[in-house]
């Protein structure tokens, strides 16, 4: 007996120690210690290493990981959301010119753009799974739409492309602190990702909300026969990311204290990027928000570790390019190994 | 064969299904009792597939009905049939690859802990059921949350039945459950269902492999473009002939005949043309 109780250990010893080596975000955790001490050492003595290199650089991976979490999501449940950043335009224009042109309350302005980011998103959900289009083509038209309408509209309203003057209009609010203040030179928009992916692992990991996720992703057909409420779970998930969006929206706008119809241009992809670093796959059933956290990690890092190097800001795209494709063979050979190995 | 005294755990009569101008089945009758394995045999087009799906609800039968436990049912949605206790297992549609075992056996039903917005999945419970029922089944898991992709072809078509068995499948439907496994994992999965058999379950067999068919099957069903051949006892029937059945028997014979004669032919040299 004793015999058998210690040979099982010893498999669940080396279980886990695989089980570590197969995890969906190791590219991830491991990119970012790479990037991290790759910048430490060529920009450590340059302010990369301060508190405030830190801030910095953790501002840009949250503003990415609020909607990086739910777009993380939604791909493991099998679609994308092109439209996340004309979606920051819209919502962040909404709330800006509601304020300054119409005198609403922030709340209500905040209040207004979430509304209107549910509504896309339910409109995303619903022509996806309606009509079985492709879901890059369905959010790739809102994200041409939108944006245009953003546009359209500003000028139509307010004759310009820019609004500012909201940090007059806002203050005496309690509500800019909680989207754009800062505690101790952090700013809040930190633990609102922070919040955000715990919430988003938790539902993923821990609900069967989540469980139905990585079903819809995995095998619709399979996860219909057995029950689960394919569409219902898709449209879901679309609203999520609108609304992630539209949270970033009033963080930017509250922050910057102005909005720009062109805001969240190319967020789309940096998102999807993020979650593709972070081991979610591209055909969906796969992944996890540890993951697109660390991607979205990896991102600020990058961007703003080049600022510190003093080399041209121009080379932070090459510089992502190129790591988005080591991280994506790199979870290609973890992923065989797990769904192979024995 | 036990229980053969009451009502058929499932019965069709007469069921017809058109798509179109198309005749997918006409006048097909079955029945399956508790404890038997009931085979629908069929060349590929023969209309199996459209026939379970009337039983799994994915397909309503435009004539004819089913009975389950001698009483008239109509399924509009699978959700019905599973209701019903009729659960299907499809060839390659049982599991998801990527996904966990344990997640995969408790999908579409997982178990909660917790209530309101703390409810969740209660990932222990999933666990230890799944390690307990694969381990009945003879196959001892090192980590339930490793992919189904691990598990060879016969283990993962074990664990889809073992699941539709654990949640209270009466009448089970395996759709070509071994034609894409090689024999010794076919071998896995015909031991597991005969063991399903001896729990009293109804098993509807579905296969154009004649050799898993005759090795499991306590009597056989062959539908041929759309229409029963008949119903046969195993004891009534060799293998030979149901394969004969299968593919058409005249069609077989001419087959026969044909590379028979092409081969006489060539022998011969040059010979003589057939007229027709």
């Amino acid at each position: 007996m004793a015999q058998t109780a210690t040979a099982d250990e010893r498999v669940r010893r080396v279980g886990a120690f695989r089980k570590w080596l197969t995890r969906p975000e190791l590219a991830a955790v491991a990119g970012s210690v790479l990037v991290f001490v790759f910048f430490a050492i060529v920009a450590g003595d340059s302010g990369f290493l301060t508190l405030g290199g830190a801030a910095s650089y953790l501002e840009v991976s949250a503003q990415l990981g609020i909607v990086a979490v739910p777009v993380s999501l939604l791909m493991i449940a099998g679609e994308f959301d092109l439209s996340v950043g004309s979606m920051v335009g819209a919502a962040g224009m909404l709330v800006a010119i509601g304020i300054v042109e119409y005198g609403w309350p922030l709340w209500l302005a905040i209040v207004a753009a979430l509304v209107l980011a549910m509504l896309v998103g339910l409109f995303n959900g619903y022509v996806v799974t309606r009509t079985r289009l492709p879901s890059f083509i369905v959010t790739l038209g809102m994200l041409f739409a939108l944006r245009g309408l953003t546009i359209g509209f500003t000028r139509l309203l307010t004759g310009r492309t820019e609004i500012g003057g909201l940090t007059g209009a806002t203050r005496g609010s309690p509500l800019p602190p909680i989207f754009a203040g800062t505690i101790k030179g952090f700013p809040v928009s930190i633990i609102w990702w922070l919040v955000l992916a715990v919430i988003g692992t938790w539902v993923l990991q821990r609900t069967v909300f989540g469980n139905w996720t990585f079903g819809v992703g995995g095998d619709p057909n399979a996860a219909r026969n057995v029950g689960v409420p394919v569409n219902r779970v898709k449209i879901t998930l679309f609203v999520c990311t609108a609304l992630s969006a539209a949270l970033l929206a009033v963080i930017q706008v509250l922050d910057a204290g102005s909005a720009d119809v062109l805001r969240g241009q190319l967020l789309e992809l940096q998102a999807i990027a993020a979650a593709v670093i972070g081991g979610v796959l591209l055909t969906g059933g796969y992944g996890s928000v540890v993951g697109a956290l660390f991607g979205a990690l990896i991102f600020g890092m990058v961007e703003q570790g080049i600022f510190f190097t003093g080399i041209n800001t121009d080379w932070f795209q090459v510089f992502v390019g190129v790591m988005l494709l080591i991280a994506v063979l790199f979870n290609n050979y973890i992923r065989r190994r797990a769904s192979e190995a024995r | 064969m036990m229980a053969n005294n009451g009502a058929p755990l499932l019965e069709a009569r007469e069921v017809s299904k058109y798509f179109g101008h198309v005749i997918a089945l006409e006048g097909v009758s079955m029945k399956v009792h508790a404890g038997e394995v009931m085979c629908l045999l069929g060349d590929n087009g023969a209309g199996k597939s459209t026939f379970i799906k009337t039983f799994s609800g994915v397909h309503q039968p435009d004539r004819g009905v089913l009975l389950v436990d001698g009483e008239e049912v109509r399924f509009n949605s699978p959700r019905d049939a599973i209701d019903r206790g009729i659960a299907t297992v499809y060839q390659d549609l049982a599991m998801i690859p990527l996904m966990g075992i344990s997640r995969n056996f408790f999908i579409g039903r997982e178990p909660t802990r917790g209530a309101g917005p703390f409810k969740r999945f209660d990932v222990a419970k999933a666990d230890r059921i799944t390690r307990e029922e694969l381990h009945k089944i003879g196959i001892d898991l090192r980590d339930t949350a490793q992919p189904v992709s691990t598990l060879s072809g016969g283990e993962r078509q074990s664990v889809a039945i073992a699941r539709a068995v654990y949640f209270g499948a009466k009448i089970l439907i395996l759709d070509e459950p071994t034609s894409a496994l090689g024999v010794k994992q076919a071998a896995i999965v015909l031991r597991y269902i005969a063991r399903t058999r001896e729990q009293g379950i109804g098993v509807i067999f579905i296969s154009h492999n004649v050799h898993h068919a005759y090795a499991i099957g306590d009597r056989f069903t062959v539908l041929n473009h759309g229409r029963s051949m008949g119903t046969f006892e195993k004891g009534d029937i060799s293998m030979q002939e149901l394969e004969k059945m299968m593919a058409g028997g005249k069609e077989l014979d001419q087959l026969s005949a044909e590379l028979e004669g092409s081969l006489s032919a060539k022998s011969e040299a040059q010979a003589n043309e057939p007229d027709s």
